[in-house]
């Protein structure tokens, strides 16, 4: 039995309802209610699928007429699929069973293992959310610093302590030597001079130890930030080109940038201020609880009320702070977005629009930042008057005290000068709030970035590949780029050393394909093994290693010629830089620049022409020797007299390599063992020029198209 | 295509549910209608579309066609458009994406997965355009006028 669970109506409402196959019969859920529909399985009947915009569709034929349709949401595609399979072989052969010899994904048409039950893609899920306690986590950078970490919480602790010294010698000094002398008593020089010496070195301890803390601390916070970043970016490289198609550039660079500063600086910084606040607080109310326990109550007075107000604004200045974050990398992604596109914007003379466009996004910038101010700037200042008003209460009741001689007026003047300590701390912790919640705000973003599973995952135990071969076999492939199905049921073997060209219209899916092929995507569906192992059962690296690219929009580093061929091996010897660069006719051209190999390119390969910038990723490729070379419109930019020429040097490489070509000029493939016709994502032609013309069908018609417009195409190619 | 004067056609069902074009006398099975605009304008610019993907007729303005065929280019819209509007936030798993949702649209309640914060894109007008992990856009026409309870939730993720 298979079934499959509908989410949606005939209207596209959201409701449920259920298709049922037995081996004898298709059932479905009618609606409105309990009944259900049946029609027994018979040849004339026939089911299809199709989908589009997310939402998927089984259509029931009979004969002469659609007997019913059934929808869903793309999440049951699968199940969709599979019922459509098992609906063919069921009313064929009259039994149940996948067709399949092989052990395979009944989902998603990957080979298992032989005695495995459950596909390891299949059940691969990545929607767990991250946890709440984002700052905890950030524990995990600080571990390697604990000991200097430790160290600076022991000085600022002993600083403090140095700090606490001074308001309790003021207690002997009032009441031994000032009040006396009021009274009519001498100064006692000596004891005076005692307490004031006590008074000097105090403060010469505190601003030692204040100063070996600033700096070990400061030491620690830069280590820290570097390692948050370091450990960011290689997390990013490792992701997945889906990914990256759908962040921004600024976003993520304001993540990676200030945000991580933020972080380490709250780490090292606030944090251990904080604590020490703590221990400077509790420090302070034990010593006066030890001098007048009554005093001291009215003293921590206020504590509670502002305990209370940093509850009630913490939640939304962090909210607040996220939200200024996002807002601040929509700044930044006005200018990731408008300086590498600088030319367009100025060969349409849009300067002006994108100046407003980044004006808005700091109007927007502004606005959200007003709103938490708004909150924000009231929250210290009614701290301070919390302490004021109890500094006031203090005095009040202090003085109430002196006149009933219970308290000297030394020991009002050393509470005093606590209380002044005590409530600056109180203050600096109620600004902790603050920078806590924007690290946190930070903190969850890094995460979202370290927490994310690259979508081509490595496999735990990769199957080690000695020595490819370079057989390259596509099995059921189907691709989907968000809801959008590019590519479906592709079967195709490629034979160690052959050479395939794959052409189509444009858009027709051949550098998905490619990309497939290179794993910079998994398939949705299907699977595609390299020399008869599955591509994601192998190490990435070990994988791509192998693969020699050269990708329709060439991408130049900045850095010179020579650093830019030698790319994919960073330790290639001049020698083989310039044999890769004569084969790919660059060699020439090269010698005419300036400073040559030793010339600067780069930043999307500025002072290139297109053709040369071509040629010099083909030289990229070509120089890391691979198995297997994938040519994605490698020569669509140079005229034809170098392509011809290139051409000549690329027939010698592909020997002995699986060459992959991609053309939209037909003749480029001639070299080709076959040519595969795409259209609309799915293979409809497969073999060598002269059977395919021989066939006249899709190929036979994009080749005729083209001989008619050859003249076009060559004045085409002189232009470029 | 002459957008001047439109030219005549008829539209038709076939047994097998698809739909059939004449259009002076030629005649095209497995017509689709595309929506060209679908959010800055759905009830204009219309394409009939035939099964290779190419463009048969251009309706600028679907009030302005017969009745029958209106009906029927309508019914293929329904059909194929999916684009639900959320009226209320229900809940949501959590404010770190990725998170699900549980929302209440025209189209009955449902619960959707949002991968990141990229999933939510502001469209002109304030209107906002979420994506699940599925590829199933949600509109939200106009945030401002949803619910207290809605709002916060939604203001979270902008
Ligand atoms: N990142 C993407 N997200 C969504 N759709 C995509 C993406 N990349 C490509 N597509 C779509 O997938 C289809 C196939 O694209 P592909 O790049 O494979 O075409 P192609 O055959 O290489 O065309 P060309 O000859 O113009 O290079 C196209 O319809 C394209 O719009
Ligand atoms: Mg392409």
């Amino acid at each position: 039995m298979a079934w499959v669970d509908l989410d949606l109506d005939a209207c596209l409402c959201f409701s449920p309802g259920w298709l049922v196959l037995t081996n004898v019969r298709l059932l479905a859920s009618t609606p409105d209610g309990d009944d259900w529909q049946a029609w027994s399985l018979s040849p004339e009947l026939s089911l299809r699928q199709h989908d589009h915009a997310g939402v998927g569709a089984l259509e029931l034929f009979g004969a002469n007429e659609r007997l019913a349709v059934w929808r869903y949401t793309l999440s049951r595609n699968v199940s969709a699929l599979r019922l459509v399979d098992l609906f063919a072989t069921c009313r064929d052969r009259g039994e149940l069973h996948s067709a399949a010899t092989d052990n395979v994904c009944p989902d998603c048409k990957a080979p298992l293992e032989a005695d495995a039950e459950e596909c390891p893609y299949c059940s691969r899920e990545l929607q767990t959310p991250p946890s709440t306690w984002t700052l905890l986590r950030l524990w995990r950078f600080a571990h390697p610093y604990r000991l200097q970490l430790l160290a600076g919480f022991v000085l600022t602790l002993l600083s403090m302590a140095a700090t606490l010294v001074p308001p309790y010698l003021t207690m002997p000094l009032m009441d031994n030597i000032l009040i006396p002398f009021q009274n009519g008593k001498p100064i006692d020089v000596s004891l005076a001079t005692r307490y004031l010496s006590g008074l000097l070195g105090a403060a010469v301890v505190a601003w030692g130890l204040g100063w070996a803390k600033t700096y070990i601390l400061a030491l620690v916070s830069e280590r820290i930030g570097a390692d948050l970043r370091t450990t960011t970016y290689e997390h990013l490289l490792k992701l997945s080109l889906e990914y990256f198609g759908g962040k921004r550039t600024g976003d993520l660079m304001a993540r990676i940038g200030s945000e991580s500063d933020r972080i380490c600086v709250f780490l090292s910084l606030h944090l251990l201020d904080f604590a020490t606040d703590v221990l400077m607080i509790c420090m302070t109310s034990a010593i006066l609880f030890s001098i007048n326990p009554w005093l001291a109550l009215v003293t921590l007075l206020p504590l509670p009320f502002i305990a209370w107000m940093i509850h009630i604004v913490r939640d939304r200045l962090r909210t607040g702070f996220e939200k200024i974050d996002r807002v601040w990398s929509e700044v930044t992604n006005v200018l990731a977005d408008t300086i590498p596109g600088i030319r367009v914007v100025k060969a349409f003379a849009q300067e002006r629009r994108e100046a407003e466009r980044f004006r808005e996004a700091n109007r927007h910038n502004l606005a959200v930042n007003d709103r938490l101010n708004k909150t924000w700037s009231l929250f210290s200042p009614t701290v301070s008057l919390l302490t004021e008003t109890g500094l006031l209460v203090v005095w009040a009741f202090g003085i109430w005290l002196v006149s009933r001689s219970e308290i000297t007026v030394g020991v009002l003047t050393a509470f005093l000068a606590y209380i002044g300590r005590f409530y600056t701390r109180l203050d600096s912790m109620s600004r902790i709030v603050s920078v806590t919640q924007k690290a946190a705000a930070g903190a969850k973003r890094i995460f979202d970035i370290l927490d994310h599973v690259s979508s081509v995952p490595e496999v735990a135990h990769p199957v080690r590949l000695n020595d490819v071969r370079g057989g390259i076999e596509l099995r059921e492939v189907g691709f989907r780029y968000g809801n959008r199905a590019v590519a479906r049921g592709v079967n195709l073997a490629i034979r160690p050393g052959e050479m395939v060209g794959l052409v189509g219209h444009s858009g027709s899916g051949k550098s998905t394909l490619v990309n497939l092929i290179c794993r910079f995507y998994d398939v949705s569906e299907g699977a595609i093994l390299l020399d008869g192992v599955d591509i994601r059962q192998l190490a990435i690296a070990d994988f791509r290693r192998n693969i020699g690219l050269v990708l329709q929009e060439p991408f130049l580093f900045f850095g010179t010629v020579a650093d830019n061929i030698a790319y994919g091996k960073p330790g290639a010897s001049r020698e083989e830089i310039v044999a890769a660069a004569r084969a790919a006719h660059a060699h020439e051209f090269i010698l005419r620049l300036p400073q040559g190999y030793d010339s600067l390119v780069g930043e999307r390969g500025q002072g290139l022409s297109g053709g040369e910038r071509q040629r010099i990723s083909i030289a990229r490729a070509l120089l890391i020797d691979p198995k297997i070379l994938i040519l994605d419109e490698a020569t669509s930019s140079v005229d034809t007299e170098t392509e011809k020429e290139i051409q000549k040097a690329l027939d010698n490489l592909v020997r002995g390599r699986t060459t992959i070509a991609i053309a939209h000029r037909l003749s480029t493939l001639r070299q080709a063992d076959r040519l595969v016709v795409l259209d609309r994502g799915q293979v409809v032609e497969v073999g060598p020029h002269d059977e395919l013309m021989a066939l006249q069908g899709a190929y036979y018609r994009l080749y005729q198209a083209q001989l008619r417009h050859q003249d076009v195409l060559a004045d085409e190619g002189e232009a470029s | 295509m002459n957008r001047a004067t439109p030219p005549e056609y008829t539209l038709r069902r076939t047994a097998f549910g698809a739909l059939e074009l004449d259009l002076e006398g030629q005649v095209t099975v497995g017509v689709v209608a595309v929506r060209a605009f679908p959010i800055a304008a759905p009830d204009q610019a219309i394409s009939l579309v035939g099964p290779e993907g190419n463009e048969l007729l251009w309706i600028d303005r679907l009030e302005e066609q017969p009745e029958a065929n209106r009906r029927l280019i309508e019914e293929a819209l329904s059909s194929r458009e999916f684009m639900p509007e959320i009226r209320r936030l229900i809940g949501v798993s959590s404010f770190a994406t990725p998170c699900t949702w549980h929302v209440e649209t025209d189209r009955g309640e449902c619960d959707f997965i949002l991968r990141g914060e990229e999933g939510i894109r502001r469209l002109p007008h304030g209107m906002l355009l979420i994506t699940d992990s599925h590829g199933i856009a949600f509109l939200v026409r106009d945030p401002a006028a949803l619910d207290r309870h809605s709002r916060r939730l939604l203001d979270r993720f902008l």
